[in-house]
């Protein structure tokens, strides 16, 4: 790939978006553009955005996609932007001048995103070089290790790689080891309760509180046992460090797990992320960088990104129509308890506080929100309507989907249902030595739909193969209690009560 | 330019195609992406591999979505996409064509699906014609060559540079510099002339599935022979008691009725190869389809005698098809087989019914001839 240098106009370009990004109060890292040429493009948006990532056929899957789409004239990427210190963002080479100046200041809102919002806080902003390096290794090992085995092993890591705890880098799920060791030291001896005059002891410390409070250090204790000690989302860490990995599987598994990783707050902020860039790029386009002459095709191309289908959410539109929902609500003062609590549909329509804190409320928004939050505490049932929200649903006797509710209730809660951990199923090791038999037990966190039964079956057979003794998995189906389980030749399945 | 992604794309075509990774095939999913092409809606497959993971069956998750339209009113089919989103899905709709592969890839996939060989070029080892190109334009050349449109503007330019250009009397000059010439460069061509002749049966007991079996049999024949020599020659021989050359169009569609002289389809061949493609410099590729009821043994006899006096000597590879008619099927077959069967330029396939094209395209070309 030979990234070109900016072409004098577009360094002119740049340097005019990022002052009025700058004057608009966003606060980016540096940022580098670099032109690509449209299947130097789709390659690297088919890589994540990397110019650089491990072997591997998912990345030629992507590829093909979005080569095919761009022939066909069906799609075209308009931004790419990685997170990373200095921010890399790609130019299509033979975009419009407008379309370059919309990129950019789109681009000037997600590096202001990853800079600040908190779920980015924990991520490595060296990712770039990180990316290389994984590619470098993978490639070492495939030479020792021969490309099919180290493909198998990815396309099983694959497999898992949605197994991990999304909120681990921000809370400490495991005690500190130092702490934990002097807690388990004073709880060796139970004394009870500090007595200050000897002859009351037996009355603060009767014998069989004493005596409970043993047993219970014992169940503790018991349970500090177990492996793990309570359930692990982070599937991939428990297999990491109790699996028995060859050193070539435990390096890309963690490797993986890595990327994994950086790639999930991404995943968590969809909505926001882009929400937010679309709305400085609508800021920034029509408030200052806009020509006369460009506006039919910033209209043009600025609707077609926030075009909707009935049958699914556009991130761009839903992120955006809600940032500036929030910012005229606080703009006019509609919030808080007078606000909730006022019942005339007349005042309410006039409700105009001129409070004007929109702009700074978004930017705090922007800081501490992700999108499951973000829906949660700012979608309202006004929002709701302006927006022709529905929850819909398959209907098995027409065989067809359809719109099943407008509801408000039903809609947000559908809603942050599909972002809670991705829409996807919540699975826990429960216990690495299963039956004391060095088996793994995992079990799925029933939340009233059933796990597509095929995949978990295959995807339980991948997690065998790592651990290398048999997989369990409880799950519910249709109700009631099931263990699926695969002892590295056969599948079976026995009823479990829960 | 080669792009480092290739690799990765390759292999997940070869995935696709089942070629590699067996494992794996049971994941791959029929996508698609709907476009356009002039009036028509048209289909545009892209194949993707779900690798499994744990999640919940797509039908009982629902979503929520955007736009008007009453409670229970029914989405556009293919509005709501299985998986991550980004996928394409299955949708369905009325669109006719689809666009997959190009002719060239088509014959790839055949070559590796039927594992066959690449041919080997015969006679001449290696016969490179110069051509010249016309490639791009040069400030010097003879005057026979010289561009006068580019010249024309180039003085155009200059003079408007220079001020000496006026609207109202819009004479240009062309000076010595001002001229433009086309310059071309020799380019090798490495030429590999390449022809085949399809012979076909035509009489009263071939059917027309007979015919279609031929068609579809000659479509890939012809695929990969083209993917194998560029810029490749067709001549088509109907025969039935005589022979007579036709277009390809009346070549599969002809229905005629009489008996069967296949030594006058051979006469035929001959001639054409005589006239048309010296051997040294040709590689020559005649296909035969009947349904293998000749006329008499004496006609039989003469078949093989110029088989193998005139034609086995000249052609790449001799190729005879017999196709089973409703009548059943000829003694044609067993005649050659014993007389020429032996003899490695000869294929020699037995087409019972369509399933056996397979085969049969496997039988014709797996030897690389």
């Amino acid at each position: 790939m030979s990234p070109k240098s900016l072409s004098p106009p577009l360094r002119q370009l740049k340097t005019e978006i990022e002052g009025y990004a700058r004057e608009f109060g966003l606060d980016f890292f540096e940022t580098v553009f670099e032109v690509l040429s449209y299947d130097e493009l789709n390659m690297v948006a088919a890589y994540g955005g990397f110019p650089n990532r491990y072997p591997h056929w998912r990345w030629g899957m992507e590829y093909e996609q979005l080569s095919k789409g761009y022939e066909y004239g069906l799609s075209k990427i308009y931004e790419l932007v990685i997170n990373n210190d200095p921010c890399y963002a790609y130019l299509l080479e033979s975009n419009a001048e407008v379309d370059q100046k919309l990129v950019m200041a789109h681009v000037y809102g997600h590096c202001d995103f990853f800079k600040n919002n908190f779920f980015f806080a924990h991520t490595n902003r060296r990712m770039i070089d990180e990316m290389a390096n994984h590619a470098t290794r993978v490639r070492r090992w495939v030479d020792k290790i021969g490309v099919e085995k180290v493909e198998d092993f990815i396309d099983r890591a694959l497999s898992l790689e949605n197994l991990i705890d999304y909120h681990s880098p921000y809370i400490r799920r495991k005690p500190d080891p130092q702490r934990a060791e002097e807690e388990s030291k004073s709880n060796d001896r139970v004394e009870g309760f500090k007595v200050t005059r000897e002859y009351m002891r037996g009355f603060v410390n009767p014998k069989e509180f004493l005596q409970e409070q043993r047993r219970k250090v014992e169940v503790e204790k018991q349970k500090a046992k177990k492996m793990p000690e309570r359930p692990q989302r982070d599937v991939l860490l428990f297999l990491l460090e109790h699996s028995p990995l060859e050193p070539w599987e435990f390096d890309i598994l963690a490797l993986l797990r890595e990327e994994a990783y950086y790639f999930a707050p991404q995943g968590q902020t969809k909505i926001m992320n882009e929400g937010w860039a679309s709305y400085w790029h609508s800021t920034i386009m029509t408030r200052r960088a806009l020509r006369d002459q460009e506006i039919i095709d910033y209209a043009d191309h600025h609707s077609g990104t926030m075009g909707t289908r009935p049958g699914a959410i556009n991130p761009y539109k839903l992120g955006l129509e809600l940032f500036r929902d929030i910012e005229d609500r606080w703009d006019r003062g509609r919030f808080g308890k007078e606000w909730d609590e006022c019942d005339d549909l007349r005042a309410r329509r006039a409700w105009d506080r001129k409070l004007g804190q929109g702009r700074e409320k978004i930017f705090e928004v922007r800081k501490h929100y992700n999108d499951v939050t973000f829906i949660d505490t700012f979608l309202t049932p006004e929002f709701a309507i302006e927006q022709k929200l529905f929850v819909y649903g398959y209907n098995e006797k027409r065989n067809s989907w359809e719109i099943m509710d407008r509801e408000f209730r039903k809609v947000k809660n559908k809603l942050l249902l599909q972002l809670t951990n991705f829409g996807q199923p919540i699975i826990e090791v429960v216990d690495g030595n299963y039956e004391n038999r060095g088996e793994l037990l995992l079990a799925h966190k029933h939340d009233g739909q059933d796990l597509k039964a095929d995949y978990a079956r295959d995807t339980l057979k991948n997690v065998q193969m790592i651990w290398r003794r048999p997989a369990n998995l409880i799950t519910k189906v249709e109700g009631k209690g099931l263990m699926l389980r695969y002892d590295g030749q056969n599948h079976s399945e026995k009823k479990v009560e829960l | 330019m080669s792009l480092k992604i290739h690799q990765d794309h390759s292999r997940f075509k070869e995935i696709v195609r089942g070629k590699i990774k067996a494992n794996l095939k049971k994941y791959v999913q029929k996508g698609e992406m709907i476009g356009k092409r002039g009036k028509d809606v048209i289909s545009i497959p892209v194949p993707f591999i779900d690798v499994p993971h744990f999640k919940y069956g797509h039908k009982e998750q629902g979503g929520v979505g955007q736009g008007d339209g009453e409670i229970g009113q029914q989405l556009a089919p293919g509005a709501v996409q299985p998986g991550s989103g980004k996928q394409a899905g299955q949708g369905e709709g009325d669109h006719a064509l689809e666009v997959d592969v190009s002719l060239d890839e088509l014959a790839q996939i055949l070559g590796e699906e039927l594992q066959l060989p690449n041919i080997e070029r015969r006679g001449h080892e290696r016969i490179v014609a110069q051509k010249i190109k016309y490639t791009g334009i040069n400030t010097t050349g003879p005057e026979s060559l010289r561009h006068f449109k580019r010249t024309y503007k180039q003085a155009l330019r200059r003079q408007i540079a220079m001020g000496a250009y006026d609207p109202r009397v819009p004479v240009v000059v062309p000076t010595r510099e001002d001229r433009r010439y086309r310059s071309y460069k020799l380019q090798n061509l490495p030429e590999t002339n390449a022809v085949i002749i399809y012979m076909m049966d035509v009489s009263g007991s071939m059917g027309d599935e007979q015919k279609e079996i031929v068609r579809i049999e000659s479509f890939w024949l012809d695929t990969w022979l083209r993917h194998q020599y560029k810029g490749i020659e067709c001549r088509y021989i109907i025969h039935d008691a005589v022979a007579r050359e036709v277009d390809r169009e009346t070549f599969f569609h002809t229905r005629e009725s009489g008996g069967t002289m296949i030594s006058s389809a051979y006469k035929l061949c001959r001639e054409i190869v005589k006239a048309d493609y010296p051997s040294g410099s040709w590689n020559i590729y005649p296909f035969h389809f009947s349904d293998g009821d000749n006329w008499s043994a004496d006609d039989t006899r003469n078949c093989v005698e110029m088989l193998r006096a005139d034609i086995l000597p000249v052609v790449n590879q001799f190729a005879y098809g017999q196709v089973e008619s409703p009548y059943g099927s000829g003694q044609f077959i067993k005649d050659l087989r014993e007389t020429v069967g032996d003899l490695e330029n000869v294929a020699l396939s037995e087409i019972s019914d369509k399933d056996a094209i397979y085969q049969s395209i496997k039988d014709f070309l797996g030897r690389g001839k």
